[in-house]
């Protein structure tokens, strides 16, 4: 286990280096000029090259490269065109807004989806499981900016039963502790805080939760299908064992480990996919940060938000995986 | 000499056997058709406004209402379908070609080729589809092709890395060995005997795909980042739906529908295609 912890970790550094790459080389080699964007279309030539000197424009790239990635390990990623601050102070403040808006999808999709993927394995070929397969596909391939419009005419506008977008309403913000509003609302121990910051989340998390629910009710009716047909299960059904215990006991247990695989690889396509629910719900979060920042053309926060979320998915990837190999010594082995 | 190792004949008659492949099928080529004659089956210019109609509601003169300019919103989806071919056409096609023929060298050539080419898709893989869709469409600025230029590229290292399995599979068959045996070069090996035999399975992904492809170039014009008012595409619409969602539900819904149905479509047809050359996943 440790060698291949060590092994992994290498393969980190290796693919971080080339994202940065990635994002380095989109953001500098293609056209237009920074100089001429930092200045606008009255500069004198003049002052744009004065700018290129002082920003290093005019040294050769790899040297471009070398100061940037010098400066983004003292956590420096430039200072942001539009706010005048430091870009991944503008990154920072975005990200539990974002973050909340994922982990409450991932729960949802998490306690709805495993138990409808069991109950449709259990009764396969069953009505509810035709049901399941068709919602799952119907889940798959719903575009979540259409979805999320839905959810408001039906709900915002239609029934008036939930706000239309936004955090809080104007006035009841909490203290800012953690940046999530459920967080600090529970903090805070208001109780209209913390009812009006679960009301907002609902239809946005709601909507985030679509795609990963039909993922995991699907995989986790295959793999218990498939454990389902397990030796050691047919014995427990033989030796008289109650089926709900053979389910839960026998077949589930054995199915968890690619579940709970595919339920973490979720969440870092949350945290990078949230961008359309973020503009859906008018949430402050790094999706819409990052748009935002691209119409405006922000590059330096463009530059900090991508490096972020990129890291951040990696990473996660990472502990998903070596999550996996502890639960399944298998894989370390191999 | 052409040893068919990918399409077994008559795959793609036993993969439109089963009732979801029939309707993808069926709603694939609706599309088609709509694309064809968009100008025959609208009832108005999708470009045309009428301050007088604006956001009128769903009516015997507009079905689908019309948009804040008094657009119509029938209109509009049906020449919307254009752009969406246009996307799935571009997007797959570039896909096809650059990772096409980057799974093909590196699988043909093998060593620190193959092994240079295959790290550069692994760091490509490591970045979530959207964001590097963001920072693409942010390198070269928003437009619809730009957003689909965005597109292809994300969907690049897949169709490498299947092609690159597939060529590897390929050149271990008998008429490959065959081929070299007797003296055939390099490059023709890999353009007459590999590359047709690897090739089955990629245009499977590209069918797969075309309902993702869909759904992110309009995401991409949703967002503001792909096509540009006035153009009638899918993700644009919903843009100006999100507008009016509070007065108008129209202007948002219906065009949701159609990338609803064309995705469903072509998931169908896709799903039932990839079960045939991947009977594991039967």
């Amino acid at each position: 286990m440790g060698r291949y912890v060590a092994a992994r970790l290498v393969q980190l550094v290796f693919v971080l280096a080339g994202v940065s790459v990635v994002v380095f080389v989109t953001m500098h080699l293609l056209p237009g000029d920074v100089a001429q964007l930092l200045l606008g279309d009255h500069a004198t030539n003049e002052q744009l090259q004065r700018l290129r000197i002082q920003l290093g424009l005019d040294q050769p790239v790899w040297v471009q490269y070398a100061r940037f990635m010098a400066d983004a390990l003292r956590g420096d990623l430039g200072t942001s065109i539009q706010s005048n601050r430091p870009a991944l102070d503008d990154v920072l403040a975005a990200f539990p807004v974002t973050l909340q808006l994922a982990l409450a999808s991932l729960l949802l999709a998490t306690l709805c989806g495993v138990p409808v993927g069991v109950v449709a394995a259990v009764r396969h070929g069953s009505r509810f499981d035709t049901a399941v397969m068709t919602l799952t596909l119907f889940g798959v391939s719903m575009p979540i900016f259409w979805l999320g419009l839905m959810l408001l005419v039906l709900f915002a506008a239609g029934l008036g039963w939930l706000p239309v977008g936004g955090l809080m309403p104007i006035g009841l913000d909490p203290p800012r502790i953690t940046g999530m509003s459920v967080v600090d609302s529970v903090l805070s121990g208001d109780p209209a805080a913390i009812g009006a910051s679960l009301r907002h989340m609902l239809l946005p998390s709601v909507t985030l939760a679509s795609v990963p629910l039909a993922l995991i009710a699907r995989i986790t009716r295959a793999e218990v299908m498939a454990a389902a047909t397990a030796d050691h299960v047919r014995t427990a059904r033989a030796k008289g064992v109650a089926e709900p215990r053979v389910v839960l006991r026998h077949v589930l247990r054995n199915a968890a480990i690619p579940i709970v695989t595919v339920i973490g690889l979720q969440l870092g396509l949350l945290l990078s996919g949230a961008v359309l629910t973020e503009t859906i719900y008018s949430l402050p979060g790094l999706g819409r940060l990052m748009v935002d920042s691209i119409l405006s053309r922000d590059y330096p926060v463009v530059q900090a938000g991508a490096l972020f979320i990129a890291l951040l998915f990696v990473v996660v990837n990472l502990l998903v995986d070596l999550l996996y190999a502890a639960l399944d010594p298998r894989i370390s082995r191999a | 000499m052409s040893a068919t190792v990918a399409a077994p004949p008559g795959v793609v008659r036993r993969a439109l056997r089963g009732m979801g492949a029939r309707f993808g099928l069926a709603i694939a080529v609706l599309f088609l058709l709509v694309t064809l004659f968009a100008p025959l089956l609208a009832p108005y210019d999708p470009y045309e406004q009428d301050l007088s109609n604006a956001l009128s509601p769903p009516s015997a003169q507009h079905w689908f209402g019309a948009d804040q300019y008094g657009r119509d919103t029938l209109s509009r989806i049906l020449y919307g379908t254009r752009t969406a071919l246009l996307a799935i056409v571009m997007a797959d096609g570039l896909a096809l070609l650059l990772g096409g023929a980057i799974g093909l060298v590196a699988g043909t050539l093998g060593g620190r080729a193959d092994a240079l080419l295959m790290r550069v898709v692994d760091v490509l893989l490591a970045f979530p589809y959207l964001l590097l869709a963001l920072i693409i469409v942010a390198a070269l600025g928003p437009s619809l092709t730009n957003s689909v230029i965005a597109i292809g590229l994300i969907y690049t290292p897949q169709y490498a890395r299947l092609m690159r399995g597939q060529v590897l599979t390929v050149q271990a068959a008998d008429f490959v060995v065959a081929a070299r045996s007797v003296g055939a070069s390099q490059t023709r090996v890999m353009l007459r005997h590999v590359l047709p035999n690897s090739f089955t399975p990629v245009l499977v992904l590209a069918t797969l795909q075309s309902g993702a492809v869909v759904v992110e170039t309009a995401g991409l014009s949703f967002l503001g980042l792909g096509a540009q008012p006035p153009s009638p595409d899918w993700g644009a619409l919903l843009a100006d739906g999100h507008g009016y969602f509070l007065t108008a539900w129209w202007i948002a819904t219906f065009p949701g529908l159609a990338i609803f149905l064309v995705v469903v479509g072509f998931n169908l047809l896709g799903d039932a295609l990839r079960d045939q050359y991947d009977p594991r996943l039967r």
